[in-house]
């Protein structure tokens, strides 16, 4: 019997103890140094193809003069692209030395190590073949460093544009929640309003904004106003929607607790069903926020003065497709930034919600 | 601190959802002592919930009357506290928020600030102040829900089967929790149950009910001593006795037996 049980339990204390020594994982300094490498030697490898691999394509490389603050700097899209990626190899460098002392940030950069290398990876092969030897079709496919060079050609333009759409945005989005949740409270509250406003929602909102673009470019004073009024709408139709969802969802056992501890009518609203629909209410902003970025592309390339639509509209009769992907980078950092931005909202709204607050 | 109820010839029809009309209460009785513990107990369908909605003000009869301390009820207020049988806490509130709820309802918080951590004391929840309902058991809910209607000092306090959903050992825990509350407060109780047990260890009498159509059928009197024990030689006598009752008021025929 105690011989079985020396058996048993010997390997696994020696499992444990070669366990806390040499575990080859993210707690191992060697091993976390290694992956911290690796993270960087992606973007480092795409800097080294950028200098090293000779220019074999007729691409031709003009200097730019970028005056700010009283300092002139004159770079070429080498440079600028260059110094983004040197930029990205120190922001990761430095992230990952931060989370050195940190077990759970440690076991995250380790576990991002393969993506971010290939990100880097990624940029060598499409420098190579999209400007050093242009074996992708032109000028379809600019490499990265001819779409950095938008950046320098025009900058002030697209600041100018990026601006312009985020105008547009924030004028139409805000208008759009706020009415729709007003109206989707109303809704859900008032019978009578349910009857005779929740069939015209229903119907016309599955109408895409855009399809009333004729009336409001006609009907509106300006193509702004035109324009935020389309976003207002997509906006408005599936927000009121969801709210008035959710204000009817609302168990009728909560408004009886509430009446007995002492709420008025008045209070049952704002205590208990706008509180009970905030889920609802978010789901409703957070898919009419994607709604609203499609329509607020499609209004700019189809008639407005500024925006990065309209940008992106306007290279693309020049060819300039670099343009338009500079254009589109700005839109995928833009909007995901929005959505980053309403989703920290959702989550601090919502902590009170099963699965959103971790124990 | 406590309040009397007066309950006369109160009938309650319902109809359902085929139209047909359903007696749930019919020609009920019943006078309620302050600062009693009373128990309603009955299968299901005997109109024992019923009753108590109709005592909270949350729903009225169509004969009879209803009133507390010879004022005739006529909706809910705060001097009538409930608790319900689960999931009545507002989720989107903590511990805390949910338990002074009453007082910030009726514009007393600053006042009483003070008296909310009382109250979570009270049912033995500190440190539990800033979780949510989703994070805490049922045992605990259904305390900050007692917690929560106690708050507004109410003279009587109707509980629906608030023990229903705890398993028995928890059970055991709040049923002693809840007398102990009580004697603290003297409120009124008047809880709906349909565990024999239960209403022996709580009350100072038992209300039993039969359904088809919801009607008092028998008042008991407990007389037993407290702390009482739930294996003694007479708390068991009463729970046979109760038994045999629902088997008669069943008006099934049984063949006697001797144990």
């Amino acid at each position: 019997m105690s011989t079985a049980a020396v058996e048993l339990t010997a390997p696994i204390a020696e499992n444990s103890s070669s366990k806390a020594k040499t575990a080859w994982n993210y707690k191992n300094n060697a091993y976390f140094l290694l992956k911290l490498l690796f993270t960087v030697s992606g973007f480092i490898i795409a800097i080294g193809v950028n200098i090293l691999f000779p220019q074999k394509a007729a691409v031709e490389i003009k200097q730019y003069t970028l005056s700010a603050f009283g300092l002139a700097v004159d770079l070429n899209m080498n440079d600028a692209y260059i110094f983004i990626l040197a930029a990205l190899a120190v922001i990761y460098l430095v992230s990952g030395l931060r989370s050195w002392s940190d077990k759970d940030s440690r076991r995250k950069f380790s576990k991002n190590a393969a993506f971010r290398f290939a990100v880097g990876a990624a940029l060598a092969v499409w420098d190579i073949g999209g400007t050093k030897l242009q074996i992708f079709p032109q000028p379809f496919f600019p490499g990265p460093a001819q779409v950095c060079e938008a950046y320098l050609a025009d900058s002030e333009y697209i600041l100018q544009n990026t601006l312009y759409s985020l105008r547009l945005y924030a004028a139409g989005f805000s208008c759009g929640v706020l009415l729709g949740v007003g109206t989707g409270i109303l809704i859900g509250w008032f019978p009578k309003v349910y009857y005779w406003v929740f069939p015209v929602l229903k119907i016309t909102g599955v109408v895409p904004a855009v399809a009333w673009m004729p009336f409001a470019l006609t009907l509106l004073p300006n193509s702004f106003t035109a324009a935020v009024f389309l976003i207002v709408i997509c906006a408005w139709f599936q927000i009121a929607f969801l709210t008035a969802q959710g204000i009817q969802s609302t168990p009728k056992q909560s408004y009886e607790a509430a009446r007995i501890l002492g709420s008025r009518p008045v209070d049952l609203i704002f205590h208990v069903a706008i509180p009970h629909a905030m889920p609802d209410i978010f789901t409703g902003i957070c898919s009419a926020n994607a709604m609203a970025f499609t329509t607020l592309v499609m209004s700019e390339m189809l008639g407005q003065p500024g925006g990065l639509g309209y940008y992106i509209n306007q290279s693309k009769v020049w060819s300039a497709y670099y343009k338009v992907l500079a254009a589109i980078v700005i839109m995928a950092v833009l909007f995901s930034l929005i959505n980053h931005i309403i989703g920290r909202i959702q989550k601090h709204t919502l902590r009170w919600q099963e699965g959103v607050v971790k124990k | 601190m406590s309040s009397s109820i007066n309950i006369s010839g109160v009938d309650r029809i319902y109809t359902d959802t085929d139209g047909r009309n359903v007696q749930a209460l019919k020609s009920v009785d019943l006078d309620i002592r302050a600062g009693e513990f009373i128990s309603l107990i009955g299968p299901s369908g005997c109109g024992k919930t019923t009753l108590l909605r109709l005592i909270a003000g949350l729903d009225k009869p169509q004969n009879g009357k209803l009133s507390i301390d010879g004022r005739a009820i006529t909706g809910v207020d705060p001097e009538r506290g409930y608790v319900f049988q689960q999931g009545s806490l507002f989720p989107w509130l903590d511990i805390e928020h949910n338990i002074s709820y009453g007082l910030r309802a009726r514009g007393q918080l600053k006042q009483k600030k003070a008296s909310v951590h009382e109250y979570i004391s009270m049912v033995g929840l500190e440190g539990f102040e800033k979780s949510y309902p989703h994070q805490i058991s049922g045992g605990m809910a259904q305390r900050v829900a007692i917690a929560r209607a106690l708050i507004n000092e109410p003279k009587a306090l109707l509980l629906d089967e608030p023990m229903g959903a705890l398993d028995s050992f928890t059970r055991a825990d709040f049923q002693d929790k809840l007398l102990e509350l009580w004697k603290e407060q003297g409120t009124t109780m008047i809880l709906v149950t349909h565990d024999i047990d239960e209403a022996i260890y709580l009350s100072d009498r038992i209300v039993i009910m039969t359904p088809r159509p919801g009607k008092i059928s028998r008042v008991i009197d407990v007389p037993l001593p407290r702390p009482r024990h739930r294996g003694g030689v007479e708390f068991l006598a009463l729970r046979r006795e109760i038994l045999e009752l629902f088997e008669l008021a069943q008006a099934q025929p049984q063949p006697e037996y001797v144990i």
